[in-house]
């Protein structure tokens, strides 16, 4: 899987991506290319610009310059849902679910256009037991099978995160976009949504900005470091903790505080 | 057995269950009903105002309730569908056209559409704010249309038509009240149920998450701004149908029907209602018509007490009527509804004198200054006296602030009850 890098197909690719709000340039020429299949986390020190790449990607905000290429195809002035409909999905650092509807609700939107429902009138949710199965199955995945009829505002956090991965889940995406999972999480929690993210994400490309290491050295295949809105390393975890630019940086004083 | 049963729970669910169709039948019923109970043609006449009103109401929480838009201007949809609906019965009657009066509504329906389409693609780019301001220019503007257009709404006496225009439908000429009051329950039937159908489909299914979060909806495939559009083009369509109505029961449509004023109403009557629950514009409806006709017959001030009412649900019961009721299912699961009867009494009993008390004075004060001169005799709760000695007034202030006194020192107990009657073991009862 490893080298299915730069010369196998690339899934997402990065190309000269420039972002500045307002004078301030925040990211300043990424290029990058992740291959189909590959799991790529990105890491940085806060306010390194990994959530605004994120965006970048997504469609939420525009790009200054640059290009984002998804399986070969241009991004550019797209909104959010086309790139969703292209098979791009994401996730959010801070927990984006809709707090009012029921859990299963929630999971059954997240089903809706990926299964042609679209901006139908003439059909019964309650009526299609594809959806319904669909959804109880991605439930019981996310293990809140019991939570099904719960207005999903009132979840604990960690359940409110396996949500979140649940929804960007459900619509069978090929490339799933993690922004910090587990963020704010114990320990048996962040085990636990590890585990999950390994098993729903299995044969699909898995892009994730992570702050805990443990995290990230046992689920990447590649990793990205991100410093000041630049890239200075990119390559397999045991080659980027051996890069003395990145331990400078980054890394060093990160690996430190984990003791 | 447990074969069966899982092999049924991967088929297709039956089109109707019993307890899917039962509040419709029992819907029916009632309709059916009301008239034989209440036979009066005031009583008839107050029910066709209430019918139309929930049909627009429910309409317009397809937007406030469901997609999460705060119209200001709705009442423009309907009332375009009622000027339209009063000049195809003028047309109809002029050329002798054979269109029966019951599908006249759809006319209404069509055109309240059509409007929507316009001003909706454009309106729903965006939620919140800019929605809000939109519908209210568009508002402005089509009512300040109603007095340079004269041709199509008739300036200020409106536009006016004949119901019994054409041949009789089976035998019905709708000449009396009590012909047009089964139209519109038909008319209401259909409309309510279509409305809560739509609210299953996948796109009312979405228009709830575009309300909850558009940003999340985007990332998930949807565009919040088409979903908000057709939400928007199917509430236009609804609230067309009330203004065929409308127009058929009163036989005149003006520019009152569309103005601000109007739209305002609805705003108010949905949000006393609920927007929570798909039946909580029928309760606002329900309500606000009784409270329109009776109490209007009552006191002249009966729109300051409509006010002040909206202002307490706004602040203390945001669920409205619905989100009262609905809280209770809690504590019906529980069993525990009857331990509640005793502290809401001790509450709202003495809450109902002080609101009472509170109405009394100001009926006084209002009857002292707004009599003609030397009139100084007036009646409340049934008894008669002078409105310019001291002892009535002093009597309503004591029972005012007893009242509310007496209520506010009831309150905790209520509270506590009501969180005991919610916790399904334990708790003191």
């Amino acid at each position: 899987m490893n080298s299915a890098t730069t010369q196998g197909k690339a899934a997402l690719e990065l190309d000269g991506l420039r972002k500045s709000f307002g004078k301030t340039e925040i990211i300043r020429g990424v290029d990058l290319s992740i291959g189909d299949g590959e799991r790529h986390a990105i890491i940085g020190p806060n306010g390194a610009g990994k959530s605004t790449l994120f965006n970048l990607i997504t469609g939420r905000f525009p790009s200054t310059s640059g290009k984002v290429r998804l399986n070969g195809q241009d991004l550019a002035g797209l909104a959010p849902f086309q790139i969703n409909r292209m098979g791009l999905s994401r996730s959010f650092q801070i927990t984006n679910i809709f707090p009012k509807m029921t859990v299963f609700e929630n999971v059954r939107c997240s089903l809706l256009w990926a299964r042609g429902y679209k901006y139908s009138f003439w059909h019964m949710v309650s009526r299609a037991p594809d959806l319904t199965e669909a959804a109880e199955a991605i439930l019981e995945q996310i293990n809140l099978t019991e939570r099904r009829d719960l207005p999903a505002g009132v979840l604990s956090y960690a359940e409110q995160r396996a949500l979140e991965i649940g929804i960007t889940m459900a619509g069978g995406a090929n490339v799933i976009m993690l922004d910090e999972p587990t963020a704010g999480m114990s320990h048996s929690e962040t085990d636990y949504i590890v585990d999950l993210i390994r098993k729903v994400t299995e044969g699909k490309t898995l892009i994730m900005v992570e702050h805990d290491m443990g995290v990230v050295f046992g689920l990447a295949d590649r990793i990205s470091v991100l410093v000041y809105g630049e890239i200075i390393a990119t390559g397999r975890p045991e080659e980027v903790r051996a890069n003395p630019k990145v331990q400078e940086a980054y890394l060093g004083a990160a690996l430190e505080a984990e003791h | 057995m447990t074969d069966t049963t899982q092999k049924a729970a991967l088929s297709r669910p039956p089109i109707i269950t019993l307890s899917n169709a039962m509040p419709w039948i029992v819907a029916t019923v009632f309709l059916a009903l009301m008239p034989v109970i209440f036979p009066s043609n005031s009583a008839i006449t107050i029910m066709n105002q209430m019918a139309i009103t929930i049909i627009f109401a429910l309409a317009y929480n397809m937007l406030l309730g469901q997609g999460g838009m705060l119209s200001f201007g709705h009442a423009v949809y309907m009332g375009v569908g009622g000027f339209v609906c009063v000049h195809v019965m003028n047309y109809v009657e002029d050329f002798g056209v054979p269109l029966p009066l019951p599908v006249l509504p759809l006319f209404g329906g069509l055109f309240g559409m059509g409007l929507a389409l316009i001003v909706g693609s454009f309106s729903t780019r965006k939620a919140g704010t800019v929605f809000a301001m939109i519908s209210l220019g568009v508002g402005e503007l089509i009512a300040a249309c109603s007095v340079i257009i004269v041709a199509f709404f008739g300036g200020e006496e409106g536009i006016s038509g004949d119901r019994t225009y054409g041949l009789p439908v089976f035998g019905v000429e709708f000449l009396q009240q009590i012909d047009v009051y089964y139209l519109i329950a038909f008319w209401l039937l259909l409309s309510a149920l279509l409305m809560y159908l739509f609210s299953r489909t996948p796109i009312g299914r979405m228009a709830n998450a575009v309300r909850d979060n558009p940003e999340r909806a985007e990332f998930l495939g949807y565009s919040a701004r088409w979903v908000r559009f057709y939400s928007f083009v199917a509430s236009g369509f609804f609230a067309g149908i009330a203004g065929g109505l409308f127009a058929i029961n009163y036989e005149i449509v003006t520019e009152e029907n569309l103005n601000l004023a109007q739209s305002g109403t609805i705003l108010l009557i949905t949000f006393l209602g609920g927007v929570g629950f798909f039946f909580g514009p029928i309760l606002g409806a329900i309500l606000f018509t009784l409270l329109q006709t009776v109490l209007s017959l009552q006191t002249e001030l009966w729109a300051l007490y409509l006010g002040a009412l909206f202002v307490v649900t706004v602040m203390f019961f945001p669920g409205g009527l619905a989100g009262l009721i609905m809280m209770h299912t809690m504590p019906l699961k529980f069993g525990k509804l009857g331990s509640l009867v005793g502290p809401y009494l001790k509450t709202l009993v003495p809450g109902a004198i002080g609101i009472l008390g509170l109405a009394a004075a100001l009926e006084i004060v209002f009857h002292l200054r707004h009599a003609a001169l030397g009139d100084s005799e007036m009646t409340l709760f049934w008894t008669t006296f002078d409105s310019h000695s001291v002892a009535p007034l002093a009597i309503a202030v004591i029972a005012a602030v007893g009242g509310f006194w007496l209520a506010k020192r009831a309150a905790p107990g209520m509270a506590e009850a009501y969180h005991a009657a919610n916790t399904p073991r334990g708790g003191s009862v």
